[in-house]
């Protein structure tokens, strides 16, 4: 099976981002603001390989190339990795902990409720990610929950659309990526609905 | 902070009164290596022969101090909000290229008595350049301790005798895609605008920079001349300044009108006072890994606050 030594190439270059953060912060070449290079990176990477894990069915239905679903739960595992680093780097070492001002950031900047969304719909995707989980739920639950994760990558846009200044570029560039994946599932969903 | 008072001045230090009087030559000629290097920084040698590798001559050192620790030079000079090069922080030092500074105008016009194109070097000359050490705080949260070179930009509006209608100076910052090539992205309405009201302008503290750590500007810092306002967000610092209009109507400065619920016209800096979307209580000094309380007025209350008497500051944010 020539999965198998693929999947162990895609682990490995998932797992560049952090190695490149860690590497850097050690070495102190992550520029004037490290705490703010780690939280940008391990944000973007962390939408990124949602773009790239919502990009699986649509990579199959147009190529037929049926195992890619192979590597769609690595990416949205190493997903949720890169958003509890960032979440991580947010609550720790931007805010030191601090609950209150924690609370009060979630409900106050929307941003920040945006982002609080996603990786709150993404963890119950990744406690639910194991076979054992698939069989205990039901492929039809377990399918229903798991778009939720249109929810989060949603959110994720939003959160990064309304966090910048006035550069929009990048955050609507990710838009316009979901936007076509979403819309090409809908578009299918129509199609079949109207068929049968 | 403080601001040292003159102190009794040594005999060592009183300047021979030949060479004082004839201080204009000292000044000319020490003015030559500055636009010599500034004239080699705009052909392909740019890289080797940088103006900001030469140091500022005849600096009066200590001015104005802060007592904490000054940010490092690679700091400074690579982590910049400049978005004529490049929204990222990394762009503006990466994106400099061929930056031509000389010549570079200021044309200062409107309610003024003397109007003119002025050549930069002509508004520099009879300054006495001083070390500054002001704290710089970022809208977004961000602070550093940064030793300008430069003059109170008081010198240069008294010498242009604003008339008695003039209740504002607008800046603008040069406005050029081709050696700038973040203006060719609508990020913000180029040119770069910016305002003071005429008595925040007149403040010793408000000066003109045209150095850092006794060496020339770096371009990504806004050479060749720039404002800098420390008890106000440091957006309010415009670079690379082209033009100063004596105004009698309050200007619209170019984040104001990008995002005006976010931006005000004075940004003074408040704590108690947050960005719509952030908070403004505290404030990363580069540097450093614990944030820190941010200060009223970037700690320079004592010397500004009475310029706000009696304003509601929320409002007027």
């Amino acid at each position: 099976m020539s999965i198998r030594p693929l999947k162990a190439v895609l682990f490995a270059a998932a797992l560049g981002p952090v190695a490149w953060l860690g590497w850097g912060a050690w070495t102190d070449a992550l520029g004037a603001n490290p705490i703010e290079t780690i939280t940008r990176e391990t944000g973007t990477w962390t939408l990124r390989l949602l773009v790239l894990s919502l990009a699986i069915t649509p990579l199959r239905r147009l190529t037929g190339w049926n195992d890619a679903i192979r590597f769609r739960r690595m990416l949205g595992l190493f997903a949720f990795f890169y958003g509890t680093l960032h979440l991580l780097t947010y609550v720790w070492l931007d805010q030191f902990f601090d609950g209150a001002a924690l609370l009060k950031d979630v409900y106050k900047r929307p941003f920040i409720t945006a982002g609080a969304t996603a990786f709150f719909v993404m963890l119950p995707l990744a406690l639910t990610s194991t076979a054992g989980m698939i069989r205990r739920l039901g492929g039809r639950a377990w399918r229903r929950l798991h778009q939720l994760v249109y929810l989060a990558a949603i959110a994720g846009v939003v959160h990064y659309w309304w966090l910048v200044k006035a550069d929009i570029r990048r955050p609507r560039t990710y838009a316009l990526l979901l936007a076509m994946l979403l819309g090409y599932r809908a578009f299918v969903a129509l199609r079949s609905r109207a068929r049968a | 902070m403080l601001i040292k008072r003159a102190p009794d001045v040594r005999s060592s230090e009183i300047t021979d009164e030949s060479l004082y009087l004839r201080r204009r030559e000292f000044l000319q000629a020490a003015a030559v290596p500055v636009v010599a290097a500034a004239i080699a920084g705009m052909g392909p040698e740019a890289r080797a022969a940088a103006p900001q590798d030469d140091p500022l001559p005849n600096v009066r050192k200590g001015v104005v101090t802060v007592n904490e620790p000054w940010t490092p030079y690679e700091d400074v000079t690579t982590y910049n909000n400049f978005y004529e090069f490049g929204t990222d922080k990394s762009d503006p030092a990466r994106n400099v290229r061929s930056f031509r500074l000389r010549p570079w105008t200021v044309k200062i016009d409107g309610l003024v008595n003397k109007p003119g194109d002025y050549a930069v070097d002509d508004l520099i000359k009879p300054q006495q350049l001083e070390e500054r050490v002001y704290r710089l705080r970022c809208v977004e949260a961000w602070s550093m301790v940064i030793p300008w070179v430069g003059f109170s930009l008081r010198d240069v509006i008294k010498r242009v005798e604003p008339q008695s209608g003039a209740t504002f100076i607008e800046f603008t910052t040069l406005n050029d895609p081709k050696q700038m090539p973040g203006q060719r992205v609508s990020v913000l309405k180029w040119p770069y605008v910016e305002g003071l009201r005429l008595d925040e302008a007149m403040h010793p503290l408000a000066i003109l920079s045209v150095g850092l750590y006794g060496k020339v500007l770096p371009v990504q810092n806004g050479a060749p001349i720039r404002l800098v306002v420390p008890w106000k967000y440091g957006f309010k610092s415009i670079k690379s300044i082209v033009r100063m209009r004596f105004v009698d109507r309050q200007p619209v400065s170019s984040w104001q009108a990008s995002a005006p619920q976010e931006y005000g016209f004075y940004s003074n800096v408040n704590p108690e006072v947050d960005h719509p979307r952030w908070s403004q209580a505290r404030e990363r000094r580069i540097g450093e890994f614990l944030k820190r309380k941010t200060l009223m007025f970037n700690g320079y209350a004592d010397q500004v606050g009475s310029l706000y008497a009696g304003m509601d500051l929320k409002k007027n944010y």
